[in-house]
């Protein structure tokens, strides 16, 4: 069976219990997650790795509750979220989630500041407030003066930037990042990554999708999968701690 | 809380329709023109409609309005022979119609004539009208000065003259009006009232003064100028005796009209030999009238109908299409936790902004186009609050049924399929 994540209960923010999702794919079934067990520490900084069709795409997206366990148990923040209605598993990922992607996808006709409020939105801020935090994010991702543009009039690195002020509105308890580097060239994917690794060391538990080893030996454990099932695991958390 | 929401989420759809300016007006076009014939049409509407209660009011919707016609017969002989034609109403028919109705309030016989009147140099030809004081509680119109025909007028065969506000204006000109002796045909006239006058047509009916009248006690009328009238024609003179060119009778109840005409008709047929005569109902006339002009709404209504209806489906096709375009956009919200329903509202508010825009603006062209209307035919128009808001509230209505499909399609795009979109 699978290989379990060292972990201790009472710190699990996410958590997988014999996690299987079966495609139907015309006849033939294909197990995309074969029965994963797993999970991660608050706080941690987990790279998942894996050649394509290893599963590590479908590992994410149930992680980030954008797809459901044919069966099988996620807990997130302790909730079992795996019997949840498409309307409650929004509520998680506007409550606890936050997304960064490797295009960035921002919205191209909203301004950088209104792209940083998008969440605030959702979770019913006034318009006040939110532009308030938008711009505390703004600055925080180094991005003060660009509130005003349009993602076309930025740069690779500015719109990652955007984007991971945009996964930090909400407040989110795990950020999860989909080769956020991979259309960033080395020096400004270096600067994302410093970014993450910085939020990471301010509590945020992040868990990222890449192929790159040189990014993945920056996270506390190294998680390889295999035809929907862990390979192996490298560190841990408590060790890079 | 929940206002502002809206508020805002109006405001992004306008920011998101402002991006794609051209697109949107494009979009907006059929209903502008839908919205704009719906309320050209129904200004045009209530016009008529106003019009139409004006002419009843003018007409009097209880009356009934009997006139002399040469038949058939009697034209064709006339202008073979010289000889004098005989037909019309006679004075018997007046006592006849008086007396025998129940329903029938008052009758007010007719006799016209037009002459050269004339004071000092001015001459203008008038419309002689011999009538009773009845005539001024059929055809009421506003006494400017002096008085109106009187029953002592009548006994005392006095000949006084009551001239309308034009003909009065005409003759007169700035004598002092009441009192002056105005010379009518051979005889002279003493002015005593002017009254206001309102000529025109009602559907097909004359309204039953004109601006040129001069009413006078009608045996005066008979004396004056007796009941033989000489024409000149191409081929000669041609006489003909008439006692009365019309009787106006005024019914107690509006419902009563229709049964009351059918039994004067009844009775003229008895005692006339040859159908010299013509029984008009202006309110049956008038309901004829409106029964066309509903017709005719319907028939305007299914073409601004179909042009909305035309209108929304453009509408629909363009949100189908922004939302396939803003495929990833609708992935990137819903993962970040827009929930299905915040994708509907989204895109629903989109196109009702939309519709809505298409709608104020059609108000405008629809305004527009009655006040042309108005300009060049003369046709009244109107615009009521039902003509602007009912219109309006098609409009938004268009959004929401138009706009219902492609944001209910927006909100089952799969978050995860709509990221990967390119």
């Amino acid at each position: 069976m699978a290989k379990q994540a060292p972990a201790s209960d009472n710190q699990e923010i996410v958590k997988l219990v014999n996690a299987r999702k079966i495609y139907q794919m015309g006849t033939e079934q294909v197990k995309a997650l074969a029965g994963v067990n797993v999970s991660f520490k608050k706080g941690s900084f987990w790279a998942i790795m894996g050649p394509s069709g290893s599963g590590k795409s479908t590992m994410m997206n149930i992680l980030g509750c954008l797809d459901r366990l044919t069966s099988g148990s996620y807990y997130l923040a302790g909730h079992d979220v795996s019997q949840l209605d498409d309307n409650s598993l929004s509520e998680y990922r506007l409550r606890y989630l936050g997304f960064i992607f490797q295009s960035f996808n921002l919205i191209p006709q909203l301004t950088v500041q209104r792209n940083i409020e998008l969440p605030l939105y959702y979770l019913g801020w006034d318009a006040r407030q939110s532009a308030a935090r938008a711009k505390e994010l703004a600055e925080q991702v180094g991005l003060a003066d660009r509130v005003g543009h349009r993602p076309t009039e930025l740069s690779g690195g500015q719109m990652q930037r955007v984007a991971i002020a945009r996964a930090l509105a909400n407040d989110p308890q795990v950020i999860f990042a989909d080769e956020p580097t991979g259309n960033l060239d080395s020096a400004t994917g270096e600067q994302i990554l410093e970014l993450l690794i910085k939020l990471n060391r301010l509590g945020k538990t992040i868990i990222i999708v890449t192929h790159e080893p040189d990014i993945a030996k920056r996270a506390h454990g190294r998680l390889h999968m295999l035809d929907g099932l862990i390979d192996r695991i490298e560190g841990s958390y408590n060790e890079a701690d | 809380m929940r206002q502002t929401r809206i508020g805002r989420n109006i405001w992004l759809g306008i920011e998101n329709l402002l991006l794609h300016k051209l697109r949107s007006f494009l979009t907006m076009l059929g209903v502008v023109f839908g919205v704009g014939s719906v309320v050209a049409m129904l200004s045009v509407g209530e016009g008529a409609s106003k019009e139409a209660l004006e002419q009843i009011r003018k007409l009097g919707s209880n009356n009934i309005i009997i006139s002399s016609m040469k038949s058939a017969e009697e034209e064709a002989t006339s202008t073979t022979h010289s000889h004098m034609s005989i037909y019309g109403l006679t004075y018997e028919d007046y006592r006849r119609l008086a007396q025998s109705f129940e329903d029938v309030q008052q009758t007010a016989p007719v006799k016209l004539m037009r002459r050269d009147s004339r004071l000092y140099d001015r001459v203008i030809e008038l419309r002689v009208v011999g009538t009773t004081p009845e005539w001024f509680e059929l055809v009421p119109r506003e006494v400017l000065a002096g008085r109106v025909l009187l029953k002592s007028d009548q006994e005392k065969y006095a000949p006084v003259a009551v001239l309308t506000e034009f003909g009065a204006r005409k003759i007169l000109a700035t004598e002092s009006t009441i009192g002056q002796t105005v010379r009518m045909g051979n005889g002279q006239f003493e002015v005593i009232g002017i009254v206001r006058s309102e000529s025109g047509q009602a559907g097909n009916i004359q309204i039953p003064d004109q601006d040129v009248d001069a009413y006078i006690p009608i045996e005066v009328a008979r004396r004056y100028f007796g009941d033989i009238f000489t024409k000149r024609t191409s081929s000669g003179e041609e006489r003909e005796k008439i006692e009365l060119h019309q009787m106006i009778v005024q019914v107690d109840e509006p419902k009563k009209v229709e049964a009351v005409a059918a039994g004067i008709e009844r009775m003229l047929e008895q005692f006339h030999k040859k159908k010299d005569y013509v029984v008009s109902v202006p309110l049956a006339l008038l309901k004829q009238a409106e029964a066309m002009k509903r017709r005719f709404n319907i028939v305007l209504g299914s073409i601004a109908g179909i042009s909305l209806l035309v209108g929304g489906i453009g509408i629909m096709n363009i949100m189908l299409a922004s939302v396939t375009e803003r495929t990833r956009e609708i992935g990137i919200r819903r993962a970040i936790g827009a929930k299905r329903r915040q994708i509907v509202y989204q895109f629903l508010i989109e196109t009702v902004v939309l519709s809505t825009m298409g709608g104020i603006i059609g108000l405008g062209v629809g305004a527009l186009i009655p006040f042309l209307i108005t300009y060049f035919s003369g046709m009244v128009t109107m615009m009521t609050v039902k003509g602007i808001l009912v219109p309006l509230l098609i409009s938004m209505t268009i959004g929401i049924l138009f706009g219902l499909y492609p944001a209910v399609h927006a909100a089952q795009v799969d978050p995860i399929v709509a990221l990967r979109h390119e």
